[in-house]
């Protein structure tokens, strides 16, 4: 049986925190694995086993060996070098697509969560018809228009993921607007600006990062399905999604084009669930234990 | 709720067509187009009125049932709709429909016997098929069973019509993926919210009045730890619907996914068009139709 105490009216119950000394495992683990492939990335940019482009029709399709860990690929390229020249663009894009929306949608939904009324209503309205599209279905449309391009993928799924946020952060605004600190921002002359950025917008992050850390792996994801289906950025650049998709012609005699991509796609989604769920469980009162 | 939600999808459907830079009719008829050919299909695409207007004529022969003709196969649009999108809703449905029956059962078990090593195996897993893509596993399975093994054809479709065993050999993969990968989401979500409920007191209740494990878990437990199961399955039925491409790429599956990708690729835009606005009414409508039976599971919730 559990009897709580009534929290009093205006005063947010504190809930009891566990005190951990370590942090939990899939955080540790997601994040360690997160760290790794960021690294990774990083190193990418200064230094490759081999160039990713160059060809090298002497050696095409090389199984894994001593020379070519993880084999060449049918142009002879060296695929572990293409592997990580793709880990800086499948993360790049991903990143850069969240920031899109986050910035779009915190802005819309802090406008739409402040203003209310009407301008609310007609945004909110618009917001929860491009809600009703999935959210893949919406990228592909927008792919359709803007064309195979990388600041094509990072728009399409940006624009994408932006009506998510919009709810979010609205959501959020509405029930911090009524709470007393803000009117307390208010009554000593603050402006309503102020008041916004100041003290709305840090209490919006905990539900934003949560969210936002999702939508990192459905970045990736879609990234990987767009550049799968050849809409995604045009060769000969390197993505993880391009790299599966030309496999495919080479399965049966080169499965290890295959295989490696989907292994680090298959890793960065993991690593992204992984520390999504350790934040989710750490940020998200109603998830706390 | 739906009938506004629909009608803005519909104006934003068209407004992404029109977005299309540049004039539809010399993108469809290509640079070697004269000119009376060129006037003729502006014509045809009312293009030559407002806005507005080609809004209305579009919007008005779409609720008629007109989607138009597709450019590169001179097919109606709705005939070419139907026929693809039964092989993807056949394929979804029965994946979504067995990664239920497997997941939800599973996760009730692990909730029940939460943090036991069972437990533990089950959030492993399902995490982990959470993070493969459906395309690298399905790739993967048709290296293994179709390339290796040899059991099942890497290529090709046979629909059911003219021979349903044959049929089956070309879908069995597909939806053992998509069933595999949502088996994951699923039982997450069922021993998520079964952990929840189990800590309710009328589960105590029903402890308490001697009934059997058995009955408390299945009878008592599992109607309300089904509930948020089921919103979820209404998400990912619009969800596998919007990325069905992928897949059906993999597969080489005539389905509606690889329609509008080959649509976008062709600047087929009356399919595309088509494609949005079918896969997107379908999600609208499987979400009010996933609201309007959830008091069904939790008798608390009254529309």
């Amino acid at each position: 049986m559990n009897l709580k105490t009534p929290a009093l009216p205006g005063v947010a119950a504190i809930p009891p925190r566990r005190r951990r000394r370590y942090p939990p495992l899939n955080a540790l683990i997601g994040g360690g694995l997160l760290a790794a492939l960021v690294l990774l990335a990083l190193l990418g940019v200064v230094w490759t086993p081999y160039d990713p482009l160059k060809l090298d029709l002497l050696s095409r399709l090389h199984a894994p060996n001593a020379v070519h860990w993880l084999g060449t690929d049918e142009f002879g390229r060296d695929v572990f070098s293409r592997l990580i020249i793709g880990a800086r663009t499948s993360l790049w894009i991903s990143l850069l697509s969240v920031s899109v929306a986050v910035v779009c949608g915190t802005l819309i939904g802090m406008l739409a969560g402040y203003l209310r009324g009407w301008t609310d209503r007609i945004l909110m309205m618009l917001n929860d018809a491009l809600l009703a599209f999935p959210g893949i279905l919406m990228a592909l449309g927008i792919m359709a228009i803007v064309g195979a391009s990388q600041y094509g993928i990072v728009l399409a799924l940006g624009i994408a993921y932006t009506p998510s946020v919009v709810r979010v952060v609205r959501g959020s605004v509405l029930s911090l607007r009524e709470l007393e600190f803000i009117e307390a921002s208010r009554v000593i002359g603050n402006s309503e600006l102020y008041t916004m950025f100041r003290h709305i917008t840090p209490n919006c992050l905990a539900p934003l990062c949560v969210l936002a850390t999702s939508m990192f792996g459905w970045a990736l994801l879609s990234e990987s399905a767009l550049s799968f289906l050849g809409l995604g950025v045009p060769p000969p650049a390197a993505t993880w999604g391009s790299m599966l998709s030309a496999s495919r012609t080479y399965i049966s005699n080169a499965p290890w084009l295959g295989i490696f991509p989907g292994i680090f796609i298959s890793l960065t989604l993991l690593a992204i669930n992984l520390f999504g769920d350790a934040l989710r469980d750490r940020l998200d009162p109603r998830m706390r234990k | 709720m739906a009938v506004p939600t629909l009608l803005l999808i519909s104006v934003i459907v068209f407004a992404l067509i029109r977005l299309i830079p540049g004039d539809p009719a010399l993108l469809m008829l290509g640079d070697m187009a004269d000119p009376q050919s060129l006037a003729d299909m502006r014509s045809s695409l009312g293009l030559d009125h407002s806005v507005v207007t080609q809004y209305l004529i579009w919007i008005k022969s779409v609720l008629s049932g007109d989607l138009g003709v597709s450019i590169s196969s001179r097919q109606p649009v709705l005939d070419l709709l139907v026929e693809r999108f039964s092989v993807s809703a056949t394929v979804v449905l029965v994946a979504v429909l067995l990664a239920t029956l497997l997941a939800v059962p599973v996760g009730l078990l692990a909730a029940w016997k939460q943090n036991s090593a069972m437990d533990l195996g089950l959030v492993v897993t399902a995490t982990l098929l959470l993070s493969v893509p459906s395309f690298w596993l399905g790739l993967l399975l048709l290296y293994v069973f179709g390339i290796q093994l040899g059991w099942l054809p890497v290529i090709g479709y046979v629909g059911f019509g003219s021979d349903p065993m044959k049929a089956l050999t070309y879908v069995v993969l597909p939806i053992v993926t998509l069933t595999l990968v949502e088996f994951g989401a699923i039982a997450r979500m069922a021993r998520a919210s079964t952990i929840e409920v189990l800590r309710l007191e009328y589960i105590a209740h029903a402890r308490a009045k001697g009934l059997s494990e058995g009955a408390v878990l299945w009878k008592h437990a599992l109607r309300n730890a089904f509930a948020p199961t089921w919103t979820l399955i209404g998400l990912i039925l619009g969800n596998l619907l919007g990325g069905i491409a992928v897949l059906e790429t993999v597969f080489t599956l005539p389905g509606i996914g690889r329609l509008m990708v080959d649509a976008i690729f062709s600047r087929d835009y009356p399919v595309l068009q088509g494609c949005l606005l079918l896969i997107t009414c379908i999600y609208v409508l499987v979400n009010l139709l996933v609201d309007l039976l959830y008091p069904l599971f939790d008798p608390r919730v009254k529309l």
